[in-house]
């Protein structure tokens, strides 16, 4: 969060460079750690539902969460923006930081960080807004637009950048809810770029989308991740192996084990994620 | 089923095996017919019941939208209304106009020259006939010694015996009129002096003593002002109520006695509001007594559960993905509420108030104990003045003895249940227009 940049392009150029040529795999350990969560525990009430989390999240990278229903990978995720502080019995222990700060410290400001790391949600929620106010929204209540010229330009370069411009262009002041599910979140993932996040946070995105919708988010997931460093829950395992550069398993609660996405898939250490992505359980 | 050959045992087994099932299917069947007419039928009584109150409301109450009027020839007489000819207004307002209608009346009416005849002659009509001639006086001072033919509002009884209401075959001594104004009445109709038209006064005037000029125009009024009242203090106060404990209140013990106190006070009696406005705002605080503003004030208190319970269930319906949705857009608590939540909500908030409302404008038991109860004959011009509501007008003119109070009662009931319709048909259109958008 050094340079508050809200420019198109916060990547290095060098780092682009190396972007371009270097095999996906071996990028990941050279890239700068964008989120470092250490020892994170979760509670809701008694329940333990994350133990001793401890994981890097590698910036202008994919980094994918599997594992089985209730292993909490979606409770970690929401960990990262604080989306958690909104359930009154959850509890977090541990720590987590962007860029080398701790997002629970108490100098941290929730709404801001929120603003830092956007969200995407399994199902699609655009606002019952139209589809101009759904992505004017973020900007114009973090006063990053003023007039209309440039919320214009904002909501427009903001749907381009999510693919959806050519669709809806026409059709901006309809509401958002009277979009299909695929272009529904497409907009919902525009709206969320639309703040310029640093971090992007998808719950399952195309779990309630169909094949030909779920491609099309998924290619723009690959272009996103040059500007943004993106985190994607997901319980499609190719899904993960076709938009990621690290995966992580999780199993009830632990975090089984973490790699490059093609070491993950095709050398899994641990027993457990090997039955897992053979499909012998979850 | 099994592979082995079907032998006649269990042929027999299967064949009772089906026709219990096919009993037993009837039964359903028949259970389920017999259970829709259970429903039919409770419809029907409702209706039935609901069609009864209407008819006797509507037939008992109609008779009262009209009037009856005599024509008379009336001596603006010069020598009672301006002896000295100076034609001053001040003067002309406080003339002796009664003196002036006795002599027109004498000359109308054979036989009133004694003293039971001119009672009986001043009884067939309304006693504002003498501020009907100051008025016309006043408005054309010309007329002053010439007689003018005017269609005056008969008295109650006469308007009672016009529309049929008086048996004219009953002796003298059990009837509202007696032999000589029969005569009189029957003499004007014969001459077609006698005419019925829509009863305006019953919508212009307040409550009077005198049937023929009682109006339920305070009465409206009078709601009016305390529903305004009622709606400014208990909308906000139960929305912000129902918002803090829906969308920021941490759910704890306290909140949980909160909620199960909101919900006993929506069962409190409504008496028992009116003593605790008695006791509070009128010993208490001083403030005036029969005034909208005490009345709202009770009524806000009756009305602030049924708002509450109304909002947070409306809250309650709006999806939790809107507010992560906005949350995850960095919005605050306070952006989320006030940008997506409540005006999502709003359709169903306002439908609970106008119900609220509704439920406050028929109310008449707690109003009684703050003095709404009093015999009010102005309008009402303001929140401190004096006043009645619909209602409790209602429950006036119930216990009055005069027999044309007894239509009067039906059709304010009519003009309250028509308020009450309109409010109620409002709530449901609002519902209907904006009903689920997500």
């Amino acid at each position: 969060m050094t340079d508050a940049a809200m420019s198109e392009d916060n990547t290095p150029k060098e780092l682009e460079a190396a972007l371009e040529k270097a095999p996906e795999t071996e990028a990941v350990k050279a890239l700068p750690i964008k989120v470092r969560a250490t020892d994170v525990n979760v509670f809701y009430g008694d329940n333990h539902a994350l133990k001793d989390v401890t994981i890097d999240i590698p910036e202008h990278r994919v980094t994918a969460f599997i594992g089985p229903s209730g292993c909490g990978k979606s409770t970690f995720l929401r960990c990262i923006n604080r989306m958690n502080d909104t359930i009154d019995i959850c509890r977090i222990e541990g720590k987590i930081e962007i860029d080398d700060r701790d997002i629970y410290d108490r100098s941290i400001d929730v709404v801001q960080l929120r603003a830092k790391v956007g969200m995407v949600f399994q199902k699609p929620n655009p606002f019952p807004k139209s589809i101009y106010d759904n992505i004017a929204y973020g900007p114009r209540i973090h006063g990053m637009v003023a007039g209309k010229t440039d919320t214009d330009e904002m909501v427009e370069a903001s749907l381009k950048r999510a693919g959806l411009w050519a669709e809806v262009k026409d059709r901006l002041a309809q509401p958002g809810t009277s979009l299909s599910g695929g272009q529904q979140q497409r907009l919902c993932i525009a709206r969320a770029i639309a703040v310029s996040p640093q971090v992007i946070l998808m719950d399952e995105p195309c779990s309630a989308l169909d094949p030909i919708a779920t491609a099309r988010i998924e290619e723009l997931i690959d272009e996103l991740r040059r500007n943004f460093t993106i985190v994607i829950v997901t319980h499609s395992m190719q899904q993960a192996a076709r938009v990621s550069q690290k995966t992580a398993f999780f199993h009830l609660g632990v975090l089984v084990e973490q790699g490059n996405t093609e070491q993950i898939f095709t050398n899994p250490v641990d027993k457990r994620t090997q039955d897992y992505i053979t499909g012998r359980f979850g | 089923m099994t592979d082995i050959p079907a032998n006649d045992a269990t042929n027999d087994a299967e064949a009772r095996t089906r026709t219990r099932e096919a009993a037993l299917i009837r039964k359903r069947y028949r259970a389920e017919r017999r259970f829709r007419m259970y429903g039919l039928a409770a419809i029907l009584a409702a209706l039935g019941m609901l069609t009864v109150l209407l008819v006797s409301i509507v037939s008992a109450g109609l008779p009262a939208f009209t009037t009856t009027q005599i024509a008379l020839d009336l001596n603006f007489d010069a020598g009672d209304i301006d002896p000295g000819g100076s034609r001053d207004p001040a003067k002309l307002a406080s003339a002796n106009y009664r003196g002036a209608l006795l002599k027109s009346l004498r000359a109308e009416f054979p036989g009133s020259e004694t003293r039971q005849g001119r009672r009986d002659a001043l009884n067939m009509i309304s006693n504002n006939v003498p501020f009907v001639m100051r008025d016309m006086v006043l408005a054309d001072p010309f007329i002053i010694g010439t007689t003018q033919r005017v269609w005056v509002k008969s008295s109650a009884d006469i308007d009672q015996l016009a529309k049929g209401s008086i048996d004219r075959t009953l002796p003298e001594s059990d009837r509202r009129v007696d032999n000589r104004q029969l005569a009189w009445f029957e003499k004007l109709e014969r001459e077609e002096r006698i005419r019925t038209v829509f009863n305006s006064t019953f919508f212009t005037t307040a409550d009077s003593r005198e049937p023929e000029q009682a109006g339920i125009l305070g009465a409206v009024i009078g709601s009016a002002l305390t529903l305004i009242i009622t709606l400014l203090l208990s909308f906000p106060v139960g929305v912000m109520a129902a918002v803090y404990l829906e969308e920021f209140a941490p759910k704890n013990r306290w909140t949980d006695l909160i909620e199960v106190n909101i919900n006993n006070l929506a069962a409190v009696p409504s008496i028992v509001f009116g003593l605790l406005g008695l006791a509070v705002f009128l010993n208490f605080f001083g403030l005036p007594r029969s005034a909208p503003v005490v009345g709202g004030m009770v009524l806000a208190l009756m009305t602030l559960p049924t708002i509450i319970i109304a909002s947070r269930a409306a809250l309650k319906a709006v999806p939790p993905s809107i507010r992560e949705a906005a949350l995850g857009m960095g919005a605050s608590r306070l952006q989320t509420v006030t940008h997506h939540v409540l005006p999502l909500a709003m359709p169903g908030i306002l439908t609970g108030t106008i119900i609220g409302m509704a439920q406050a404008l028929g109310e008449t038991a707690p109003l009684l104990m703050i003095g709404m109860v009093a015999f009010i004959v102005d309008v009402p011009g303001g929140f401190t003045d004096p006043a009645t509501v619909l209602p409790v007008q209602i429950f006036l003119w119930a216990d009055a003895p005069e027999r044309a109070f007894v239509e009067r009662t039906s059709a304010a009931i009519m003009v309250l249940l028509t308020f009450l319709i309109m409010m109620n048909l409002f709530a449901v259109l609002l519902r209907k227009k904006f009903e689920r958008r997500w």
